[in-house]
């Protein structure tokens, strides 16, 4: 017998936003799979069936470009970092026995399995201060053969700060990114995919966020041809919360997935999930699938999840599938919300009206569109900075259009 | 002396039953700081005509002529016609997510003027229209008409008109739905407007209030889509007591 299962429908959904329809373009409402906390877990590849491309987890994925980085030996060797010297935080390298190895998760598909038994150390990046600083670590030598990579961020107790991971240059990556945030703290981990056009990233996060903690965890997915980064955020611990943010732009011919999993585990837990996407060009594909599962103990869970595409040109696709399993009837809230909508023809005209050219027009919406989430991040450096990278990428692809 | 001239204009929609024609040759001239009054019952094609002359993509010009000063604005693109000198104050502001007044109004007013505007000036004008219009100044950072009660979407739609400075514009239903207070505010700005840059106003209602405190010069009933009749202040005094019914026989409107 399979363990009990509720699939709920959202417990209240918004209004439409003017010019966005509620459904989802491409993907259907639910999903059925096993309750997400039995999913099958191993930390070696063999444990996995070979990836046929059929299963759920693989089945929007262009598997011709990436299936190697779930069946073929990976490099796993150090790719060194840069990173400045910040009071409050320290970098280095441990090894991958080491004790801190597993303590926020474990592998759920086999890229993920593979990644961590080929990965030789991992990157150990610890944020011990309490003034709330900022550590950039730029990754961009991974180059453009099959690697692996494994990287443990720590927030000890009470401490708070922001981990930006960035990431430019060549890939051909499968890795994972294990974040443990202790009781009391507040940690930001950004990461943000810049990479070369033809770059190949499929990255795991996993997330234990203890008593009283906080996790903002912001993924911002622009340059790459695939581009994977499924965030497993566990909410352990009493009064433990999370707020979860996307941002993504698929240009031509780009696949762009994420799929966000938020485990409310103990009581009290609170989650907010807003991912925002903008595709343009042929053959720009997205997809998020938002898992939200409230567990039998997490009573008083307040959790709310949503997913908004904007589409800008013909040929796109957005796959966009919340699903909300909840386990206990004693929750403050539960919701989610779901649109892919076209870019709004009253909108240009109303802009167009006031002088403003069409091109501007476009990038106003878009720019305005994806603000919400920027302005979300808690960096006002690299907010600034991605303003202007999503404004490139979008003349980028208004040119190729 | 500027001149906004409508000849024969013909407009059509497309529909799910087919072709609708909707303006049937409308001649309308509006010299410099005129107002004009157009009146009509529901469905008698004003937007249409507002819509037409602004140049929205989902009507049709079949026929006709729209020319600012001799130039022809029905081949230009619709932000060529705002930098021409058009404007449409809309009878349903769009809400655009995401972005904030200010920053609308000011792309808006540096498209317009070819260069953005001085700073200090533009902040002080900026100040001063708002506050003429009882516009809070938490307006400036909230997105365009999201979350705008009816009331607040019209005096944004008459700020906008006072900022951009267009040598016509055309007032679509801008009194509905507004209460007294609203609508002499709204009508202080259109009037501020007017006597600031000599525009012209075609003003689109449904009702005589709005012209106690805009005058119009002219009075053009609109009846299936072309003007039936046209006279000065009186013929709106008139319509009032009377109605549109007699215009209403042997048209297909009703
Ligand atoms: N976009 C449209 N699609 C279909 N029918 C339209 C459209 N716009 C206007 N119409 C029709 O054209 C006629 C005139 O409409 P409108 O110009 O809005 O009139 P008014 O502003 O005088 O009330 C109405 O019958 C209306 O239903
Ligand atoms: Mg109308």
């Amino acid at each position: 017998m399979a363990a009990p299962e509720t699939t709920a429908p959202a417990a209240r959904v918004e209004p439409v936003q003017h010019g966005f329809q509620a459904h989802s373009d491409g993907g259907s409402a639910f999903v059925p799979v096993q309750t997400r906390s039995e999913r099958f877990t191993s930390t070696s590849a063999d444990d996995f069936a070979a990836v046929t491309g059929l299963e759920f987890e693989w089945k929007f994925a262009p598997m011709a470009k990436i299936a190697h980085l779930t069946a073929e030996p990976l490099d796993g060797s150090v790719v060194e970092v840069a990173a400045d010297a910040v009071d409050g935080f320290s970098v280095d390298w441990i090894a991958h026995d080491d004790a801190l190895i597993g303590s926020a998760g474990a592998p759920e598909d086999r890229a993920s399995a593979n990644a961590w038994s080929t990965a030789e150390k991992a990157l150990h990046v610890r944020v011990s201060g309490e003034e709330g600083g900022e550590l950039i670590v730029r990754r961009t030598g991974f180059g453009s053969a099959p690697r692996a990579a494994h990287v443990v961020i720590e927030a000890a107790p009470n401490s708070r700060g922001v981990v930006i991971l960035e990431h430019s240059g060549a890939a051909n990556l499968a890795e994972n990114v294990e974040i443990i945030v202790r009781e009391g703290a507040q940690l930001t981990v950004v990461t943000v995919q810049e990479w070369d056009d033809e770059a190949l990233h499929l990255s795991s996060h996993f997330a234990t966020v203890g008593r009283d903690a906080n996790l903002r965890h912001v993924i911002v997915s622009l340059g790459g041809s695939v581009v994977r980064v499924n965030p497993a955020i566990h909410l352990v611990e009493q009064g433990a919360s999370t707020d979860a943010f996307g941002l993504y732009f698929a240009d031509a011919g780009q696949f762009l997935e994420q799929r966000p999993y938020i485990d409310h585990v103990a009581a009290n837990t609170r989650s907010r999930v807003n991912y925002k996407g903008a595709l343009q060009g042929k053959g720009a594909h997205t997809v998020w699938v938002g898992d939200v599962l409230i567990g039998p103990h997490a009573d008083g869970t307040d959790s709310y999840e949503q997913n908004r595409n904007l589409v800008l040109s013909e040929g796109t696709r957005a796959d966009s599938i919340p699903n909300l399993e909840i386990e206990t009837g004693n929750i403050v809230g539960a919701g989610h919300a779901s649109s892919t909508g076209r870019f709004d023809d009253e909108q240009l005209f109303y802009l167009q009206s006031r002088g403003i050219s069409e091109e501007e027009a476009r990038r106003l919406v878009v720019r305005g569109f994806l603000a919400e989430i920027i302005q979300q991040i808690g960096s006002p450096a690299l907010e600034e900075r991605l303003a202007v990278a999503v404004e490139a990428e979008l003349i980028r692809s208004q040119a190729a259009e | 002396m500027s001149v906004l001239k409508i000849e024969d204009l013909q407009v059509s929609v497309e529909t799910e039953q087919g072709t609708k024609h909707i303006l049937r040759g409308v001649d309308l001239t509006i010299g410099e700081g005129e107002t004009h009054a157009i009146m009509g019952p529901n469905g008698s094609g004003k937007s249409t005509l507002a819509y037409a002359i602004a140049g929205h993509p989902k009507y049709h010009v079949e026929g006709g002529s729209v020319t600012l000063d001799g130039e022809e604005m029905l081949t230009k693109t619709v932000d060529e016609r705002a930098r021409a000198g058009l404007f449409l104050a809309m009878q349903y502001p769009v809400e655009v997510p995401g972005v904030s007044v200010s920053n609308f109004l000011r792309t808006a007013k540096t498209a317009i003027d070819g260069e953005a505007p001085a700073i200090r000036g533009w902040i002080k004008d900026l100040d001063a229209s708002m506050q003429a219009l009882r516009m809070d100044k938490s307006f400036r950072e909230r997105n365009v008409n999201e979350g705008f009660s009816g009331g607040e979407k019209k005096r944004n739609e008459i700020l906008q008109l006072e900022l951009l400075k267009p040598k016509f514009a055309v007032l679509d239903e801008t009194d509905s739905g507004l209460d007294v207070d609203a609508l002499k505010v709204v009508s202080e700005g259109v009037n501020r407007a007017k006597a600031n840059t000599g525009l012209g106003i075609l003003l689109i209602t449904h009702y005589n209030r709005i012209l106690r405190y805009v005058h119009p010069d002219f009075v053009h009933v609109f009846v299936a889509g072309r003007v039936a009749e046209q006279g000065g202040p009186e013929l709106a005094v008139r319509l009032e007591n009377e109605g549109y019914d007699r215009f209403l026989e042997g048209s297909n409107v009703g």
